[in-house]
Formats: structure tokens, sequence, C-alpha cells
């Protein structure tokens, strides 16, 4: 068993942690709302070389074909460091759902290729709709890519709209189909692994939130000082924190074993997958409530970085998959029963 | 990365699973804290040790099997999963054991291990007293220097099984001039000696699961002192001597539980019910968490304590309270039967027992302020 972190995966996390605090990625959200995209682009060639944006996308059109624990890696990275933008679609969903679709093809998809190629070099950033599980494409108004997956049909698709986030540089967007790409049973195989994916990525992002805010409040809690004394000395402070700690160091794990499980392929994959999300979801919640607490006031405002994290948390944790719907998963897997007391047949995400 | 089990592994978990299947009682044994209960979980650990699966992680010299945590954890999840009886000599297995073999002489490991594996001597804990509970440096029990030995006078209070236990370890002023966790010594001393009263406390499960113990100069020669004397603090501070995580509760246990959750749940609940069916999903969840979380510390750090100890100690006390609370509800109007027969039964009296959880073994708020000022650097 080998259920831990090599060294080589512990060097590729520390030298992304860094490049991106060099970068200043967390405060690449506001640059780009105040009209500032350079540093944007930049930042976004920055992660690429990383060979963050290749790393889902096999060998054969042109990534890396790491392991998806590797993909985690790199979404809590980019969760602990707020990075905005369709992180769980771009590097996760999108890339696994079209190399899988390439692949069930005999002739394969010439557009397909070329786009698989752009992921992995990072020119191209892709979203996705996938009603109703993802019913709005996140981030339309920042990428090259727009796709929808609906009645097991696959499709380039423009937006109808563009809604505000809560998270602040964040946007959705009902779409519409407007070039069909492939149709037939392969989409849906496709979308249902590609939605999984997802969903970890997605989780892997709010443990690194989580995170990132635990380690930010704790700081705060050691400096902030009120009757003579800091903050952090009080007993409510510390226990408080200490249940974050508790459940996000617990929560670890989770997402890993759902990695294993869909890269073996494993029947157990939605079960794990849904236990990681739920988890995940609970402890960014419980460290966003924590976090803003012990800050006070000025965690409530929009300059102070609670907030970065906080908005980001509150739009991710309903995205791939409900609280409920995963639950629900999670007692099939258990029970062979949904909760409505019906027999079910392999639920998938899709 | 992967969770895969390797052919000696597996080999090892049928084993497990085979002799537990063949020797694992069709009834439950009665009540570990009744005479005849003890008895019974005594001759059980006997029959565990004839099969060297009493001990697997101890040395084979005392009676083990060298196993690796990970054989541990296997272990663990078989003993479990196939409803093994309550293990009586835990507080010994557990905390004096783990003392000795990092911190007694090679005399002391070959006369007290073996005796302690086959259950002829089994062991409480004597740590608290009246006067100290969370703050153990407050202890006032003496032990005064005497002839080849110490006499041990004072009162210890809430020892788990001392009502039929034939030992006790744990923490005696030697230095009355010292205060605190200093001038401690750290002492075996004999149940049934002289100068020793048993006195044994009804819990609020109507069990004596725990007792007073009253020492009138008790004699315990040299040979049952643990380290050097007056360095009593650090030897049962140390990892070793203070685990009180994963080693203690392993994951196995909860799994079982949350197992048995999901079937009460599939006999019982209500399909509509989603809130108690969220509640069913979140115990699974968290076992699952628990269980993950030790392959991932055995995988890490070659071993099951550390700085970690008192993170899982609040998890799965505070989930083994979950996953009660959870059947409880599940069970509706007959929940509060304590008379309740069969596998439904066994939810009130699991719910009792797990109501100590987040008090033994350190309290889950002294816990949380170790985990806040040692892992998160918070100030005292």
């Amino acid at each position: 068993m080998q259920f831990t972190l090599s060294a080589e995966q512990r060097q590729f996390s520390a030298s992304l942690h860094l490049m991106l605090t060099a970068a200043d990625a967390t405060h690449s959200g506001r640059r780009w709302l105040a009209g500032d995209r350079e540093p944007c682009r930049v930042l976004s060639r920055t992660i690429a070389e990383t060979g963050v944006t290749a790393l889902a996308i096999p060998a054969e059109f042109g990534g890396l074909g790491a392991h998806p624990a590797d993909v985690l890696l790199a979404c809590q990275e980019l969760g602990h460091h707020a990075m905005f933008g369709p992180v769980a679609e771009s590097v996760a969903a999108v890339p696994t759902l079209l190399a899988a679709l390439t692949r069930a093809r005999p002739g394969r998809i010439d557009r397909i290729e070329e786009w698989l190629a752009g992921l992995a070099s990072g020119q191209l950033i892709a979203t996705l709709a996938a009603p109703p599980l993802l019913p709005f494409a996140a981030d339309v108004d920042k990428v090259g890519l727009v796709l929808l997956a609906e009645h097991g049909s696959l499709w380039v698709a423009e937006p109808r709209g563009l809604h505000r986030s809560v998270s602040p540089a964040r946007t959705l967007s009902e779409v519409t189909g407007r070039q069909l790409i492939a149709d037939g049973p392969e989409v849906g195989r496709a979308l249902a692994t590609a939605l999984e994916f997802g969903a970890i990525a997605c989780s892997a992002q709010l443990l690194g939130a989580a995170s990132a805010l635990l380690e930010t409040t704790a700081r705060h809690a050691r400096q902030r000082t009120q009757f003579g004394r800091p903050i952090g000395s009080f007993q409510a402070v510390k226990h408080r924190l200490a249940d974050v700690l508790i459940q996000l160091e617990l929560a670890r794990p989770l997402p890993f074993a759902a990695a294993i499980a869909l890269a073996d392929e494993s029947a157990d994959a939605p079960r794990d997958v849904s236990a990681a999300k739920v988890a995940s979801a609970r402890v960014a919640n419980l460290a966003a409530r924590a976090a803003l607490q012990v800050h006070g006031a000025i965690g409530y405002t929009a300059e102070h970085d609670v907030s970065q994290w906080l908005t980001l948390i509150r739009a991710l944790i309903p995205a791939w998959g409900s609280e409920a719907m995963h639950k629900a998963r999670v007692l099939a897997a258990l029970t062979g029963q949904s909760v409505g007391g019906q027999p079910v047949q392999g639920q998938s995400c899709g | 990365m992967n969770l895969d089990f390797d052919p000696p592994l597996q080999q090892f978990r049928a084993e497990v699973a085979g002799w537990m299947a063949e020797h694992v009682p069709a009834a439950p044994l009665p009540s570990v804290d009744t005479a005849e209960g003890f008895a019974q979980h005594r001759e059980w650990e006997a029959k565990l040790a004839e099969a060297r699966l009493a001990v697997v992680s101890w040395p084979a010299e005392y009676g083990g099997r060298d196993a690796s945590p990970l054989e541990w954890l296997v272990f663990e999840e078989e003993y479990y999963a196939a409803d093994g009886p309550v293990r009586v000599g835990q507080n010994g297995l557990f905390v004096l054991a783990p003392t000795l073999l990092a911190h007694g002489t090679d005399e002391q490991r070959a006369r007290i291990l073996p005796p302690m594996a086959r259950a002829d001597e089994v062991w409480a804990q004597a740590w608290s007293e009246p006067g100290a509970g969370s703050d153990l440096a407050a202890i006032r029990s003496r032990a005064a220097r005497t002839d080849g030995g110490w006499l041990l006078s004072g009162q210890k209070t809430w020892c788990s099984r001392a009502a039929f236990a034939d030992r006790a370890f744990g923490l005696f002023r030697s230095d009355p001039a010292a205060e605190r966790h200093h001038g401690l010594t750290y002492l075996m001393f004999d149940l049934r000696g002289d100068g020793v009263t048993v006195r044994p406390i009804a819990q609020l499960d109507g069990e004596p699961g725990f007792a007073e113990i009253f020492l009138d100069e008790v004699f315990v020669p040299d040979a049952d002192v643990i380290g050097e004397p007056g360095n009593g603090w650090q030897v049962a501070m140390s990892s070793a001597g203070h685990e009180r995580g994963l080693p203690l509760r392993s994951p196995g246990r909860f799994m079982a539980t949350a197992a048995r959750l999901v079937d009460l749940w599939q006999r019982r609940g209500d399909p509509a019910d989603t809130q108690l069916a969220g509640r069913v999903v979140d115990a699974w969840i968290s076992a699952r968490a628990y269980q993950l979380q030790g392959y991932r510390l055995v995988c890490r750090d070659g071993a099951l304590s550390g700085p970690q100890s008192s993170l899982t100690k609040v998890f799965w006390s505070e989930l083994d309270l979950a996953m009660h609370e959870t059947a409880l509800d599940l069970l509706g109007a007959r929940a509060e039967l304590l008379d309740e027969p069969g596998e439904d039964g066994r939810w009130l009296s699991g719910y009792l027992f797990a109501l100590a959880g987040p008090i033994y073994a350190g309290t889950n708020e002294i816990q949380r302020t170790i985990l806040a000022e040692r892992i998160l650097g918070l100030p005292r």
C-alpha cells in the first residue's frame, strides 16, 4: 500500500505553492475585475509551464497523463490560492471528457485532438455546462471553449447571458448548443467519468481553500491583541480552530481515495467521489465560518482576503452536485437503494 | 498511490477472519464489568493468545508477531467486523505495554508482558484522583521510600476495570518537596495486595465499570518502577505512554459500527427520512475517513502515534457518539429500553459507553487546547 504522497508529488506541490505565492495568485481575481488582464495572462502561462494544465491529458494528446492524485494536488494548491477561473472544468473535467470521447471513437475527432493539445499547453481554457448537475457554464468570459453536454450530445455552446457569482471574479451562464461535436452512448459514458473528476477536483479546491483560511486565521489569532492578550489565547478561539483542523485533516484522504478508485475504474468510485465532495464542502464551510468569526468585522470587508476564500467556498459548495445528491449516492452504494426506496443501478454523477 | 493490500497482508487478513469466524462466541459474553463476564473475557483473551492473535504488534518473544502498523490495522478491521468481544486487558495492552516496550527493562518486559498477553494478569489504570482529573499534575497520592522499594498511600479514582483486575499502574508523588509534574514516579502494584481496598463505582449505565482504589502503605519493590524514580511524568507523557488516538480505538472498530448502522437503517429506516439517512451517511463517511487516515499515517510515518493523536481522539470519540445517537433515533420509542434484546439492544449500552469517550484518555477540551497550541501555534 502506498497511500501517501511521493517525494516528487510533495516537490510538485511545494513548487506550485511557491510559484502561485510569487505571482500573487490570490489577488489575480481582483485584478481581472479591475480590468487589469495582463497579470492574469502571465499567471495563466506560468501555471501552464508547471504542467498543471497537461496533467489530466493523456500523453498521446500532448499531455502528461498523470495520475488523478496529481490533478488533485494541483487543484488543492489552486484552491489554496483562491485562484479564479473554471479550474475543475478546465484542468480536470473537460480534458477527461474530450480524451475519453475521442478514444472511444474509431475515427477520432480532429477538433477534439486540437483542443486537447491547446488545453495541455495552457493556451486554451475551457468550461462546461452539463444540466442538470451543472446547469451553468462557469466563466464563459475567460475561456476559449464553451462546451455543453446534454441529452447524450456534446456541443460547442454559446452563452445566453452572464450572471455574477457570489465569488467576485466568477460568472455563470446558461448556454445553448451551437455546433454538434458528438452524440451517442460514448458521450454519456465519457461525461459520467468527467463529472466524477470535476467533483473531486472541486473537492480538492475546497480543501485547499479551507487550509488557507485556517492558516491565515491562526496567524491573525496570534497577532491580534485585545484585552491585553492575543485573541488566540482565548479558549473559545482555540477550540473553534482546533475543530477546523480536526475535520480538515480527516477530510484530506477522501479525495485521494476517490482518485485511486477513478484511476482503477473501481465500482466504488461514485461512492468515494461523493464521500469526498460531502466532506470537503462541509469542512470548507466550517473553515469559512470560523475564519470570518475569528477575524471579526475586518473579515467582513471586501478588501480583506478572507472574503476571497469565503465567497469562493460558497460558490463551490453546491458545484458538481449538491450535498443531497452526493449523500444519496453514498447511501445507494451502501444499501443498493436510493433514498426513495427504489433500487438503483450504477447511478452516475451525470 | 494505491490502497492495495499485498498478498501476505491479504493472507493475514484471511487468517484473522477465519479464526474469528470459528471462535467468536455465538452469543455475546456477559458484560466485562461483572465477575462472570470478566472471567469469560479473560478466557477469550487466553484463546486469542494461544492463536498468537492477542498482541500481534508486539515482538514475538512476548507473544506477538512483530506485526507492522498496517497489519495491526488489518487485524483490528477483522476483529471488529467479526464482533470480537471487548478487550478486557486494554489498559495494559494499549498503555502499559507500549510504556514497558519503550521505557521498561528487559527483566520487566520478560516478566510482565507474556502474562499480560495471555490475560493471566489483567491491568487497571490508576491515574486520576478526586483532586486530579484533567490536571493530572495535581496528584497527591504518595510513594514513600522504604527498604528495597516504595510504600504507596492515597486514593485513586475512575480506575477502569479495577473491580476485577489483578494489577494496576499509575503515577505517585515520590518527592514530597517537589510540585506538579516534578518528583513523580511511575509504579506498578498489586490490586490484591495488603493495604489495597478497591471500591467499585456504579456508572450511569448501572454497571461498576470503574472503581476507587484506596492505598495504605502498599509495598512496591524497586523492580516495579518504570523508568527512573522522580521521572514518572516524562515516562507517562512520552508518546508511548500517552498515546490516545489511533492505537486506543482503531478505525476498524468504527467501520464495523458504521456497517451495523447502515444495516439498522435498512431494517428500520423510513426511506423518505432524508435527514436521518443523511446522518447515517455522515457516519459512514467519517468512519471511512478515519480508516483512510490510518492507512495514510502508516504509509507516511511508518507509525500510528505522534502529534496526530489528539486529533484522532477527538474525532473518534465524537464519531462514536454521533453513530449511536443516530441509531437510537432510528430505534424510536424502543430506544430507551435497557433490556432490549438482540442486535437492537446493543445500541443503548453502546451509546452510554460512547458518552464517556469525550472524557477518558484526556478530555476533548484538553485535546483541542493541545492541538491549538502545538499545531496551530496559538499562545497559552
